[in-house]
């Protein structure tokens, strides 16, 4: 591939972000290229030290936040015929309500996700009361009360205490695996953004 | 590494790269090679985000015939690299008391 396809396609996976960010990302990468030629290596070899287009477009829509995207998409519809305003406005009812439907489902995907973290800690949080808890009372039945069942107590305080070690960590990586997943959600919304912009 | 800490340092070290004299993109790369590996997006981010936060100044001039872009560190970016070398004095101590820790334990 040379220097012009290489721009070109990157042009291409880019479209729909703002003209300008793509304008300067090119230049950038033109230059990344025209810089590697002059050290004496061919244009071919070049364009393939900087990476591959799907890589750095990639790269770069996960580097830009959601919501520049979504008003750069909003923004491009600007030139509307005077009949789709008709239409629009006509439609309104229903275009709205599908806008409202889309963002709830996205709302509630995040509070799902964040339910699903705050249940797990404090799941660990009460169990690891239970264990403390569990101990001091027992020391007290031991001491003050029936010593069996302060023994008993005990060993079920030890008991909670072991299992919320257990808890921890399998909390910890619960918790890491549910953000990498938002992430990869956010991600490909994104790119299902970009890609209806290509499509139009 | 932890992300938030390779950003900081990536951060630093680009700067420490324009320190002396000016500097343009692949150059940066180039001098950065031996110490981090840091691909085109990466290192343009992280531009931005010095350009944005101040510490550096971008000029375009021309090289060759055609149009290169050069960045410049500004006295905040200066001072940044400064403030990255009281912290990680800190951090070095640190790093002999955790590792004095684990000698005396043997």
């Amino acid at each position: 591939m040379n220097k012009q396809q290489f721009l070109e396609e990157l042009r291409m996976g880019l479209s729909g972000l703002p003209k300008d960010d793509i304008d300067e990302r090119l230049s950038f990468y033109s230059e990344m290229i025209d810089d590697r030629i002059e050290e004496g290596i061919s244009e071919e070899e070049a364009v393939l030290a900087v990476g591959s287009v799907s890589e750095i477009v990639e790269q770069i829509v996960s580097d830009i936040p959601l919501v520049k995207i979504a008003k750069e998409r909003i923004k491009s519809k600007r030139h509307l015929k005077a009949w789709e305003i008709i239409l629009l406005a006509l439609g309104s009812p229903i275009w709205f309500s599908l806008a409202v439907v889309v963002f709830a489902v996205i709302f509630s995907l995040y509070i799902v996700l964040w339910s699903l973290i705050i249940s797990l800690w404090s799941v660990f949080a009460s169990v690891v009361a239970c264990g403390v808890g569990g101990i001091a009372v027992g020391i007290g039945f031991a001491f003050f009360g029936n010593t069996l069942t302060g023994i008993a107590i005990i060993g079920a305080g030890i008991f909670c205490t072991g299992i919320s070690i257990l808890l921890f960590f399998l909390s910890k990586v619960t918790t890491k695996g549910i953000l990498l997943l938002t992430k990869k959600i956010i991600l490909s919304i994104k790119n299902k953004i970009l890609k209806g912009e290509e499509v139009k | 590494m932890d992300i938030q800490m390779k950003r900081g340092l990536l951060d630093v070290c680009v700067l420490a790269s324009i320190k002396n004299e000016d500097s343009y993109g692949y150059k940066i790369i180039k001098d950065m090679k031996p110490y981090i590996e840091l691909s085109e997006s990466t290192l343009y981010t992280i531009l931005k985000r010095l350009e944005a936060s101040k510490m550096l100044t971008v000029r375009t001039s021309e090289h060759g015939g055609r149009l290169r872009k050069y960045y410049h560190i500004t006295d905040e970016g200066l001072r940044r690299i400064e403030e990255f070398k009281d912290e990680w004095k800190e951090i070095m101590s640190i790093y002999r008391f955790v590792t004095k820790e684990g000698d005396s334990n043997e």
